[in-house]
Parts: structure tokens; C-alpha cells; sequence
């Protein structure tokens, strides 16, 4: 490449990186900068006049620690039953050919044809009934149907990865199915499906639409931002945008090497 | 096979098709009942009142705009950008996790920090005011002023999930042996025509679920609009969750969202149709 290309190309990289980081950075101004900054004007892109004391005021209003515990409570339920329930079908996606694999991965496949949140309207009638409404469990229920289609797929490919032939070897030194399972596969599949986990935290914990119409006290942090959000003055809005947005990126951090084994193979 | 094994497949299954049926297919048909009865008998009336409803065919015309330029940009984008980090020398793995955040930040809290940035004191009106453009606080994301509304929800759905198709493609470029592109090279084809004629045609099936998928999501926008305008830039679902929520009419929200799982399923086949694979195009 020539000089000049490539001063075109690293202009262009480093402009999608401010792209990305800016607006998080000005965001974090506005969460730490109190009602002060939201209307100091014209702006500084210098943190001056900011303090935690005005997170702090954010975090200790009524409402907002008790809708973030409510958050990771159903994040936690959403991660835990889309591994228990996706993982095994991964599994067997991975492991056997039988009749009815092709109408499970159309089952996976129209999952993805279809705006699942907006489902939680009927789910409010249904889980009323059931005594599941506004209930983290009763989020956490809508949140798996969102999540457990990937972890199906991305446990499919992760076991897919691991050659049968060691679980042959395993069998044919005594282990039994579950044994050569346990010992063999699972260590070497459990970063993987780790990813997957934090990737079903994080959809969990993203998630407004049906969080929003399926609580009225018990609130996840998404849904207590939305129905506050036209009362609330412009800093606490950022607060609680910060506030959302920190675990996630933590969360990506932590699964940057997998993201791409994950959406390779969602692709097919 | 004994006959224990035949069955362990669908043991490991059921727990999810049980799963998904419950909370998948349950749901689908109980939308579509309620959207279609008033007290139990068959009727047409909630469909007639989202349709008589004022917020309605804003609410069409925004949703069909937003998903209309949202996505074209972002496979364009998201196109540049997976070409882009082909091409980089080194610091490919900082630069990735950076293009890709944005996949961690819910749409609400995108729409946040966009409000940050364009509200009337905010970020941009400052940088605006320095370069002599505009003369003090201006107010951008009002009633009155649709176009720069529009564009602020523009932005901050194209920062947030402008990631996930970057990611799908990148994962669908490295799908595609190196060897075919050194070919066309050697047999004297520009960058551009390599990638007019090798590149693309071979990313079909990943472009096919990105689009598939940003477009089914961007139908659902919703808590970006919410924050940024409130209900003052009324989309599908933002009307759903009205109706469920504040009119307490069920059946309205519903009629809503079957009308938003048709849009979407017709966009889906539509795909499916026009970036048809054909088996003998794959790699």
C-alpha cells in the first residue's frame, strides 16, 4: 500500500474507534456530572465539575438498587435455563443425525423470523393467570425463549468443534456415554458455552419491550428506566444509561474471543 | 444403535422444543386469537381501532423510514468496516473489540447517549455554536422538528447495532478461502472488481442473516425512539406497548403486534427469495 492509502485507512479506522467510544465517554460525563452539567452550556469535553456524588445521589434514589438486584436476578435465570435447556440440544444437534433434525433447526430458524418481545403481550393474560406476572421469573421465562435459540446453535458448533474420536477413545478405555461426556467433552466445550452464558446475561439484561409489560412493581432496570424516563430530569436519565451500559461492555469484554465462533456458524 | 440410544436424541430435545413451544408457539397463537375476538366472539373491532387510531399511520410511515434507511446503511457500514480490518496491518484484535460494544449497549441505553449528545445544551449544539453554525441552545428533538428527530434516533440506532451485522460478516468473510481472491488477483482483477465479483457473491448467505435479522429487529425499534422523543415519534411497537400499557387494551396491542410479525415475515421471505442460495455458489 502506498503512504497515502494507508494514511486514508488508519484515518478511517481511528474515526469508527471515536465513532464507537465518543458518545460513551459524553455519556459518562452526563452521569457523573450532576444537574449542574446536564445545563452548563456551551459543553466541555473535559470532565470539570464532575464527582460521584452525583451517581451516588442517582443510585440511592427509591427503586433503582432494588430494579438492578431484579435485573440480575432474571439475567441469571435467563442464563442458566437457556444452557440447561439449549446446551443438551446442541448436543444432540452435534452428535447424532435422526429423523426430525431439520424440523428442530426450522423450529430454531422461525425463531429468528419473528419479533419475539412483542410475544409478551399475550404472556401478561397467561401469566396473571399463573401468578408469574411481575416476577423476575416470569421475565426471565421470555428472555430464555429469546436466548436459548442461540445457545442451541452456538453449543451445536462448539461441540461440533471437538472431534468424536476422543469420546470414541474415552469409551473404548471403559468410560461409559455419560462418563466420557463429563470428563472429555465438557472441559474442553465449558469456555465456550461460558461465552454463551454471559452472551444470554447480556440479552437478558438488555431487554425493555417485554420486561416493560410484564412487571408493574417489580421492575428490572430497563423497565424501571422506560416508565420513569418522561418524569425523570435529564441527569438521572444518563445516570441510569451509564448504569446500563457498564455491565455490558464488561460483559463483551469478557467474550470477545467467541464472538465470532458464535455468529460464524448462526450464520447457517 | 440400541434402541436406548435412538431415543437419547429426542430426550436431549424435548426439554427445549417443550420449552419453545410453551413460550414460543403458545404465545404466537394467543396473539393472533386475542387480536381477533371481543368478549370471546370473532370480530374485526381491535384491528378497526388501531386502524382509526391518529398515532397509526405516523406510526407505519416512521417505523417503514427508520427500518428503510437504518439498515442499507449498516450493511454498507458494516461492509466497510469488515473490509477495513482485512486490510490491517496490526491491532486488528483492540480494534474489533471496539467496533463491536456497541453489541453489549441495549437500545435504551443508546438512546440515552444520543439524548446526551443532541439534547437542546447538549454536546452537539456546543460543538455547533463553536464554529460560529448556531448562536446558542438549540432546541433539535421537539414536535416541531421531525427531520433532526429522525436523525438523532437515525444515529443512535446506526451506533448501536451497526456490531452485530459488522460481526456476522466478518465471520462470513472468513468463511471464504483466501485462495480465490489471490486467484483473482493474479489473473490481474482490481480490489474492486474482486470484490464486486468474488467477495460479495460469496457473502450471501452471511448478508442473507444480517439482513434477515437487523431487519426483523429494526421493525421492533422501540426504547431508542423512546428516549430520544418520547411520544412524539410514534413507531409499531412503541403503540403496542401503549395500548397494553396505558389504554389497558390488550386486543389493540395485539392487533399491533400481529401486524408487526406479518411486516416481519414477509421481509424474511422476501430475503430468503431475492438472495436465494444457490448450492453451487457455496465455497
Amino acid at each position: 500500500m502506498s503512504a497515502l492509502r494507508r494514511l486514508v485507512y488508519a484515518t478511517g479506522v481511528l474515526a469508527l474507534c471515536a465513532w464507537v467510544l465518543v458518545p460513551i465517554y459524553f455519556i459518562t460525563l452526563g452521569a457523573f456530572g450532576g444537574r449542574t452539567g446536564v445545563f452548563k452550556w456551551p459543553k466541555s469535553v473535559l470532565p470539570v465539575d464532575t464527582s460521584f456524588a452525583a451517581f451516588k445521589l442517582f443510585l440511592s434514589i427509591e427503586g433503582v438498587g432494588h430494579a438492578a438486584l431484579n435485573s440480575v436476578i432474571a439475567a441469571s435465570i435467563c442464563m442458566v435455563l437457556s444452557i440447561a435447556l439449549g446446551a443438551p440440544a446442541g448436543y444432540a444437534l452435534a452428535r447424532y443425525s435422526f429423523p426430525g433434525q431439520n424440523v428442530y433447526r426450522l423450529l430454531i430458524l422461525l425463531t429468528r423470523a419473528f419479533p419475539l418481545a412483542i410475544l409478551a403481550l399475550p404472556l401478561t393474560v397467561i401469566f396473571i393467570r399463573v401468578g408469574l406476572y411481575d416476577t423476575p421469573l416470569g421475565v426471565a421465562l421470555i428472555h430464555t425463549a429469546l436466548a436459548l435459540p442461540f445457545a442451541a446453535l452456538i453449543s451445536s458448533s462448539l461441540f461440533l468443534g471437538i472431534p468424536r474420536e476422543f469420546e470414541e477413545a474415552a469409551w473404548v478405555f471403559g468410560c461409559t456415554r455419560a462418563q466420557a461426556f463429563r470428563k472429555i467433552v465438557l472441559p474442553l466445550a465449558l469456555p465456550g458455552i461460558a461465552a454463551t452464558a454471559i452472551f444470554a446475561f447480556v440479552i437478558s439484561w438488555n431487554e425493555v419491550f417485554a420486561a416493560s409489560v410484564l412487571t408493574v412493581r417489580e421492575r428490572t432496570l430497563t423497565a424501571y428506566l422506560l416508565t420513569v424516563l418522561s418524569e425523570s430530569p435529564l441527569h438521572f436519565r444518563f445516570a441510569g444509561g451509564f448504569l446500563l451500559i457498564v455491565p455490558s461492555i464488561a460483559f463483551i469484554f469478557a467474550v470477545r474471543k467467541y464472538l465470532f465462533a458464535m455468529w460464524g456458524i448462526a450464520n447457517r | 444403535m440400541s434402541a436406548r440410544s435412538k431415543l437419547l436424541p429426542y430426550l436431549l430435545l424435548a426439554p427445549s422444543v417443550l420449552f419453545l413451544a410453551a413460550l414460543f408457539v403458545v404465545p404466537l397463537f394467543e396473539t393472533i386469537a386475542l387480536s381477533f375476538s371481543d368478549n370471546g366472539a370473532p370480530s374485526l373491532a381491535h384491528y378497526q381501532r388501531m386502524a382509526g387510531d391518529l398515532n397509526f399511520w405516523p406510526a407505519i410511515r416512521n417505523t417503514f423510514l427508520l427500518v428503510l434507511t437504518v439498515v442499507p446503511l449498516q450493511v454498507a457500514l458494516a461492509l466497510g468496516m469488515a473490509s477495513m480490518l482485512q486490510k490491517l496491518p496490526r491491532g486488528r484484535d483492540l480494534i474489533l473489540w471496539i467496533w463491536t460494544i456497541p453489541l453489549g449497549v441495549s437500545d435504551l441505553a443508546a438512546g440515552l447517549v444520543w439524548l446526551a449528545i443532541m439534547q437542546e445544551r447538549g454536546y452537539l449544539t456546543s460543538a455547533l455554536a463553536a464554529l460560529g453554525l448556531i448562536d446558542g441552545p438549540t432546541q433539535w428533538l421537539t414536535y416541531e422538528t421531525p427531520g433532526t428527530l429522525f436523525v438523532a434516533i437515525l444515529l443512535a440506532e446506526v451506533w448501536r447495532a451497526t456490531a452485530i451485522v459488522f460481526i456476522i460478516l466478518v465471520a462470513g468473510l472468513q468463511l471464504i478461502p483466501k485462495e480465490y481472491r489471490e486467484a483473482a488477483e493474479i489473473f490481474g482483477a482490481s480490489p474492486w472488481t474482486t470484490f464486486l465479483r468474488i467477495t460479495l457473491p460469496l457473502l450471501k448467505p452471511s448478508l442473507q442473516t444480517a439482513l434477515i435479522l437487523r431487519t426483523v429487529l429494526a421493525f421492533e425499534v422501540f426504547a431508542v425512539v423512546y428516549a430520544i422523543a418520547g411520544r412524539n415519534f410514534p413507531v409499531l411497537v412503541g403503540e403496542a406497548y401503549v395500548w397494553q400499557r396505558d389504554n389497558q387494551a390488550y386486543g389493540v396491542a395485539a392487533a399491533y403486534a400481529v401486524l408487526i410479525v406479518v411486516i416481519s415475515l414477509a421481509a424474511t421471505l422476501f430475503y430468503l427469495r431475492v438472495l436465494r442460495n444457490k448450492s453451487e455458489q457455496r465455497p
